[in-house]
């Protein structure tokens, strides 16, 4: 049996799966809500720059992005590439943004305009308004779409491959390639038990904020 | 010296000029009715008189003090807006409770923030804020909500929600409540409860000024009508003038099709 040395290659391949994970949430999560208000700008050049950004970054596959990303240093500009990891996840932190940004623009966009006059006329502030009035009702709305996207970057560091970073389906592979066929199962059992550890993480957010309605 | 003085309102918007030059006058303790078909100008009247839109054009006086003028060069910084808006109060059609507080929090919360401002704030906190919240239990004790306190607003009926709204209107102690049609978004069997608050309000002398179309209403709680029509006041008087002696055409119609309804 090799279950052992396989565990242990599988969870090497995992946290980098889970380096990946993080680290593009962490940035694309506040980059997301900058693009969102380049999206909302009233200042039409701004807002059709970033709607065109959005747009090109959505309508293409990441795999493609991050060939680019990876290859496109060199074999345009002729400098040196960017280490495997560090192209990965400039890939993503940029495409996961721009799916953040459309969340956060209709989280925000769908508070009633109300919601700020009522504000407005009781003398807050901007901040106030923001802070005290919007913010958890645009959290509350945006929390089921994040979850779905947070859930299939999961699912999408996998395709880290494609560029050779052994994250863990790779890893998974080198053993298929060898003749067995349950390590890409098991591959498959760490996905969903991430996947349902996050799953439990938003159901108890969601539920934490079903106190009120919008 | 009355309490409000508008002279000359103007706006427009784009091409559409919704007011043509609103002048009007508010005693101390006076509730005005504002009537008229949809797309009158109403509502936009009373949206400027908050500052929720700035008039074009026109004087806007509270106490015998210019708060606003419009035309040309006439600037305002947010700060400034926001001061002078809270010499006014409104209520909205749709409530506009926030939703995510109760209805004690919803009374207080704008109070809270201002308090914030006050010299005092930092030594006096606990004080300060048990005041707002004291008066905030009393308001809506007087709306007859005193048993939803902690009640968020959709377990709330669409009455007791405007309740809570005025109360909240309340909390600021504006010299001029507002109302832009607050039975409107309401179940007929729902109006009543809000009417009757609104109608303690004016039975106590606070000065009002209510858009609505509900002319019974309107005839009952009033002491000055004022009956809009295409940005201009075409009539305006006591509620025994305007009701049972329009002196324009245009009233009499108005009013004919509320009647023959």
């Amino acid at each position: 049996m090799k279950f052992l040395p396989v565990t242990l290659s599988l969870l090497e391949g995992f946290g980098i799966s889970c380096i990946i994970f993080f680290f593009t949430l962490v940035f694309s999560l506040p980059l997301g809500l900058i693009i969102s208000f380049g999206s909302m700008s009233r200042f039409a050049p701004l807002r059709w720059l970033t709607r065109t950004f959005v747009w090109v970054i959505r309508g293409t596959p990441l795999m493609l992005q991050l060939m680019v990303v990876y290859y496109g240093p060199g074999l345009i500009f002729g400098v040196a590439a960017f280490p495997k990891l560090t192209a990965v996840l400039i890939a993503f932190i940029i495409n996961y943004a721009a799916y953040f940004s459309e969340i956060y623009r209709s989280g925000i966009e769908g508070v009633p305009r109300g919601q700020y006059e009522a504000g407005q006329v009781l003398g807050m502030t901007k901040s106030q308004i923001f802070f005290r009035v919007t913010l958890m009702q645009v959290i509350k709305r945006i929390v089921p779409p994040m979850a779905n996207e947070i859930i299939t970057l999961v699912k999408d560091t996998s395709l880290a491959r494609v560029i050779a970073v052994m994250e863990i389906i790779m890893v998974a592979g080198t053993f298929t390639a060898k003749g067995l066929i349950w390590p890409l199962f098991y591959a498959g059992v760490f996905y969903l038990a991430f996947c349902g550890i996050l799953t439990l993480l938003f159901n108890y957010v969601e539920r934490k904020l079903s106190y009120f309605r919008v | 010296m009355p309490v409000l003085e508008v002279k000359g309102l103007k706006k427009r918007f784009g091409p559409t000029a919704v007011l043509k030059g609103i002048d009007f006058s508010l005693e101390q303790g006076e509730a005005l009715a504002i009537i008229g078909s949809s797309g009158s100008g109403k509502t936009t009247l009373l949206r400027c008189l908050n500052f929720l839109e700035l008039a074009d054009d026109g004087i806007i006086s509270v106490n015998g003090e210019v708060i606003y003028r419009g035309g040309a060069g006439s600037k305002f910084s947010d700060a400034e807006i926001r001061k002078k808006r809270l010499h006014f109060g409104l209520v909205f059609q749709n409530f506009n409770l926030f939703p995510q507080y109760t209805a004690l929090k919803n009374v207080t919360l704008a109070g809270e923030m201002l308090a914030k401002e006050r010299p005092d704030f930092r030594t006096r906190r606990k004080e300060i804020l048990a005041e707002i919240e004291e008066g905030a239990r009393a308001l809506l004790d007087q709306v007859g909500l005193s048993d939803k306190l902690d009640f968020y607003p959709h377990q709330l009926s669409g009455g007791q929600q405007q309740r809570v709204a005025i109360a909240r209107a309340l909390a600021l102690k504006p010299d001029i409540l507002c109302f832009d049609e607050p039975t409107s978004a309401l179940d007929p069997e729902l109006t009543g409860e809000v009417l009757k608050v609104i109608r303690s309000l004016a039975e106590k002398n606070t000065t009002m000024v209510i858009v609505t179309h509900e002319m019974q209403f309107a005839r009952d709680v009033s002491d000055k009508v004022l009956f809009m029509d295409d940005g201009f006041v075409v009539e305006s008087g006591t509620p025994e003038q305007i009701f049972d002696n329009p002196r324009e055409k245009r009233t009499r119609q108005f009013l004919e099709r509320y009647n023959g309804n």
